[in-house]
């Protein structure tokens, strides 16, 4: 294992294989503002859409009358003959099924949601079009509240149901037996807030029909290009043949474009319906007011402990509120199946249970963000954890040592059946303790200062396959994921894979891996990625999944790939082809003694084919391999986080004064990409910790339409965060790494709510619901003095 | 989220920028460096037929030394106060302020007198040159008149601007070293609006001390006898009580911690703390 302080660059046997912090090969056209997005694309004759949207959260629509100047370019759901509703099931019992109409048909179901789409040669004048359209909605009282939706009293979302509820399930592990002997029992109520994803870029999608190619073809910001095509065929009933999905650069996704949009659906239909090219960039007043769509669950959970802190079980109601809708692919159950699953975190016990709703109400249909259930499960679990130690007079890092899964149980099956690969969690926790050092936090709290430190340890499944998904039985299950290498007539080295970057380095990492299997220069490597006619089928980029998944399908293309040069290089250089070995561009024999470069091997097979040994003509330098790791339960990254907070009484306010995550990724194919996607998660976790709320009234009206009113972190609410790395190759993927994508996010909230808890600890006061805003912290304080006076 | 159609147009000077207000007849709003009423065109919440920009009203972007105050140019941005563009009439008071102000991006563009005739109460010039005991100077129809900024600032989002102002300067006093200033405000994260600040003037020379409590709704607060509450700062809470009772008391509390912090910054102090 190998400990590195803060960015230090891992040592690395290449300087731009797996392992090296290489610059990231993107950063070029990033830095310099020459990135391609979908707003930068233009087209001749293109058409902007403005949307009507709802201003009500639930009402029956009546008529809607069109200006006269723009009867041609206005839309509403009638005109859209022909077209599907965007569906997504689970199979899993009693779910229940929604469909989202492109366009409103007789109800709204949420603020924001689009009623009719205009279309004029601008986006102002498209607006001025959308400000005469008058619709006659009938307001009908909203579902607000996820706590109250399944009440008996409150209307029904959707009208064919029987209750709010898209999906509940229970499960029960030894729970009864679990509980015999708990000298401490804690029961909390936890809540974590809605929020808004918040992506540099917004979604946006431009679509034109193709009469070559007879072909529509969709420009749109995406994680999941493949999955979109398939979705837009349902929808529109076309052939995949008639559809190619083209991902630009991406700015951000943290799964708010890991879906297909009803706005992708709508200004398809108009490319194809029209011939024209069709553009809909979304402003932040939509993403703000109508698309508020994760993280909000509310937890009553109980924990079972003995005299000496060991856990015995773990009892849980957890509510996700869902939303209007199911959304494609992952639908409305996915948030509370994973609550269920792994809501046991890193800890061993006897008893478990769990009862999960997903309940739907008026607010847009509720998408995975970065880290999906985790944040709001890491946070029930682990404030749970303090209170337990609280209640045992235990330090919060001991009551955890005790419970974490040892190295030595690795690897292990958890209560939950989750299988953890590889790592040692003890360590992780002994580390942060170490580093954020709770003594010196004792004694200044001595002294008097107002402040606190918190922890929170968490694991976080990533790449899970097949198994995982199957059960859920959702529109979309992963199997093995391909990549294509091609050798090209100069030496270079393109790579094709379905996954989409969009932020991630994976122009940079996958060319890490082609160099470490090819020793191809990462500046000679192509990343084709995303572009549906030019890329294998794909889930995806989602869940933490592509330094595994598409890292080991460009490993095994590339390796494959290097099979069919090492042949033509032996026969070259009249050794076996087992003796050639690959390092700056050169096939070179073991011994030294002889070299050909891959440019001449490239060369040969393209245009001098008759000086190849027999039978490599047929071997082309072009491979498509699919590839899955040894299991397909997921690796099982982790980390551990550890805060020092001050707060101020007076005025609620919460500062970090200092943040530690030791962080265990599995192998680093880029530590220094590592660290970023730390960072950039820590930062969003913040976000969630202390900042970010999309409240709605009773009514079902968002409370914010700027980021006046919804407030982002920004670069001065980040502290110097400290990463400290472990190393503990996943025995089950190529390399040994592990995702990483959404750790960084996971942990935040749980560590900084535990920190300021410790802080108020000697006033009795504590919180428990998302985010730590002043007023919160100060009617925490407020209720403690009531109670006290 | 684009703006419905308007005309633009750019006043040379302030007496050209009144004749075009004039002439539209109510249908213009002035354009000062667009940092809130850029938002509100983009959400359609305003809907002015016509822009009047000053950004280029060399007269309303210089400071003018009157001797004992000095006229600052009502279209003088944020950047310039805390770059040191312009000559500071307090001793570092003015760029400390601006500093503070929003973002850089919002401090290049915006403008002192835009934010003064914006009147949001929460903005930190409403608070502070209240506090330094600034006059407005404002040009009309009916000529130019002036108005102290206890007059000029009306409640949330309410000035003393007849339709056909131009709201063109900003006079204060100069403050020498001795006098004192204490500006404490209560954001959650950077640069975005007070959601409680106060300030504090002590100028033994001249004789003025004043505490004034901003970010409630309605036009700042001067308290009456500024030397009870900097006697004993404890007393603020329940004075604040009775000013703005129908505020929740968690609002209250942290208006008095505003005010107590700022009398703090005040009076401990020296000349050596003081920005320059």
């Amino acid at each position: 294992m190998d400990d590195n302080m803060n960015l230090a660059p891992a040592p690395t046997q290449s300087a731009q294989g797996v392992g090296a912090s290489a610059l990231r090969l993107e950063d070029g056209r990033h830095l310099t503002g020459r990135g391609r997005f979908v707003a930068d694309i233009k087209l001749a004759g293109m058409l902007d859409v403005a949307f009507v949207r709802s201003p009500l959260a639930h009402a029956r629509i009546g008529a809607i009358s069109k200006p006269e100047n723009g009867r041609d370019d206005v839309f509403v759901a009638a005109d859209l003959v022909g077209v599907k509703g965007i569906q997504a099931d689970s199979g899993l019992p009693g779910f229940r099924s929604s469909v989202q109409p492109i366009l409103a048909e007789t109800k709204v179901r949420h603020v924001g949601e689009a009623i009719a789409a205009c279309l004029a040669p601008s986006r102002a004048r498209a607006e001025d079009l959308a400000d005469q359209v008058v619709v006659d909605l009938e307001e009908l009282p909203a579902v607000h509240e996820m706590t109250t939706a399944r009440h008996a009293d409150m209307p029904l979302v959707h009208e064919h149901w029987d209750e709010n509820v898209f999906l509940e399930t229970a499960v029960d592990t030894g729970f009864e037996a679990g509980v015999a002997g708990a000298a401490a029992v804690v029961k909390r109520t936890y809540r974590t807030s809605r929020q808004c994803m918040a992506p540099m870029e917004g979604r946006g999608v431009v679509a034109t029909w193709d009469n070559q190619a007879e072909q529509l073809v969709v420009y749109t910001a995406t994680q999941m290009p493949h999955i979109v095509r398939t979705g837009l065929c349902e929808c529109l009933g076309l052939d995949h043949a008639q559809v190619r999905v083209i991902p630009p650069d991406v700015g951000g996704g943290f799964g708010y474009k890991g879906i297909l949009s009803s706005e992708e659906v709508f200004v398809a239909w108009a490319a194809m319906t029209l011939r024209r090219p069709v553009r809909w960039i979304e402003d932040r007043r939509e993403h703000l007011t109508g698309n508020a769509n994760c993280r909000e669950h509310h937890y009553e959970i109980t924990g079972y402990a003995a005299a000496d802190g060991t856990l015995l079980a773990v009892d849980c109601e957890a509510i996700v509120d869902s939303g209007a809708y199911s959304i494609y692919p992952f639908s409305a159950c996915l948030e509370a199946a994973q609550v269920a699953s792994i809501l046991p975190g890193p800890y061993r016990m006897a008893g478990y249970r769990c009862r999960t709703w997903s309940v739907a109400t008026n607010k847009p249909a509720i998408l995975p963000y970065r880290g999906v259930a985790r944040t709001g499960v890491c946070f029930a679990m682990e404030l749970m954890m303090d209170a337990l130690a609280s209640e045992l007079g235990m330090e919060a890092h001991e009551i955890r040592a005790k419970n974490l899964v040892p190295p030595q149980a690795m690897p292990f099956t958890n209560i939950t059946g989750k299988y953890f690969d590889s790592g040692d969690y003890p360590e992780a926790l002994r580390r942060a303790v170490e580093a954020i050092d709770v003594p010196a936090v004792r004694a200044r709290q001595k002294a008097g200062e107002r402040i606190g430190v918190g922890f929170s340890i968490f694991c976080e499944q990533g790449a899970h396959g097949t198994s995982v998904y199957a059960g859920w039985g959702i529109p979309m299950v992963p199997g093995a994921e391909q990549a294509s290498a091609r050798l090209t007539p100069d030496g270079g080295l393109e790579l094709r894979v379905g996954v989409q970057s969009h932020g991630q380095s994976l122009e940079t990492t996958l060319a890490q891996i082609a160099h470490e299997e090819l020793g191809v220069a990462i500046a000679r490597v192509r990343l084709v990625h995303g572009d549906t006619a030019l890329t294998p089928y794909s889930t995806g980029t989602w869940g933490s999944r592509c330094a595994v998944m598409a890292g080991g399908a460009v490993a095994a293309a590339t390796a494959r790939l290097g099979e069919r040069i090492r042949t033509i290089a032996g026969h070259l250089l009249q050794v076996p082809a087992g003796e050639i070995v690959f390092a700056d561009g050169m096939a070179r024999t073991v011994n030294g003694q002889g070299e050909v470069s891959l440019a001449e091997i490239g060369r040969l097979w393209y245009l001098g084919p008759q000086h190849l040994p027999a039978g490599a003509e047929l071997a082309g330098l072009e491979v498509t391999e699919a590839y899955k790791p040894a299991r397909d339960t997921g690796t099982f990254s982790y980390a551990c986080h550890a805060v020092v907070v001050s707060v101020d009484e007076e005025t609620g306010a919460v500062r970090l004064l200092d943040y530690v995550i030791v962080e265990d990724a599995g192998v680093m194919i880029n530590p220094m990409v590592v660290d970023g996607q730390v960072l950039g998660g820590a930062a969003q976790g913040i976000g969630t910790a202390l900042y970010e709320e999309m409240a709605f009234d009773v009514s079902g009206q968002p409370m914010a339409a700027t980021f006046a009113d919804y407030h982002l972190p920004g670069a001065a609410e980040i502290p110097a965060i400290r990463i400290h790395h472990m190393e503990s190759p996943s025995p089950l993927t190529r390399y040994g790494q592990k995702g990483i994508g959404e750790s960084g996010a996971i942990g935040p909230p749980a560590a900084i709510a535990n920190a300021v808890n410790d802080a108020l600890s000697d006033l009795g006061a504590r919180v428990g619901e998302l985010p730590i805003k002043p007023e919160r912290v100060l009617r925490a304080l407020a209720e403690r003095k009531g109670q006290v006076a | 989220m684009k703006p419905a159609p308007f005309d633009y147009s750019g006043a040379v000077s302030a007496a050209d920028a009144c004749r075009r207000l004039v002439a539209a007849d109510g249908a213009a709003k002035i354009l000062a460096g667009g940092q809130s009423l850029g938002p509100m065109l983009n959400l359609r919440l305003a809907r002015p037929s016509q822009l009047v920009d000053l950004s280029r009203a060399g007269d309303l972007r210089g400071v003018t030394d009157e001797g004992d105050t000095l006229l600052y140019g009502a279209a003088l941005r944020h950047a310039e106060f805390e770059d040191g563009d312009v000559i500071d009439a307090t001793p570092g008071w003015l760029a400390a302020i601006a500093r503070g102000i929003a973002y850089r991006a919002v401090r290049n563009r915006g403008t002192i007198g835009g934010s003064l005739a914006h009147a949001d109460p929460a903005a930190d010039w409403v608070v502070t040159l209240t506090a330094l005991g600034a006059e407005v100077v404002i040009a009309g129809a009916a000529g130019a008149r002036t108005l102290p900024m206890t007059s000029f600032i009306q409640g949330p989002l309410a000035t003393a601007l007849e339709p056909g102002d131009v709201l063109t300067g900003i006079r204060l006093r100069k403050r020498r070293p001795g006098a004192r200033w204490g500006y404490w405000k209560f954001t959650q994260k950077a640069g975005e609006f007070a959601k409680a600040s106060a300030a504090v003037l002590i100028d033994p020379q001249r004789g003025e001390t004043r505490i004034v409590v901003g970010a409630i709704e309605r036009a700042p607060i001067v308290l009456d006898d500024p030397q009870a509450v900097l006697a004993d700062p404890q007393t603020i809470l329940p004075l604040l009580q009775r000013l703005t009772a129908p505020n929740p008391p968690a609002t209250l509390a942290l208006h008095a911690a505003a005010v107590r912090r700022a009398c703090l910054a005040a009076t401990a102090s020296t000349d050596e703390d003081m920005p320059s």
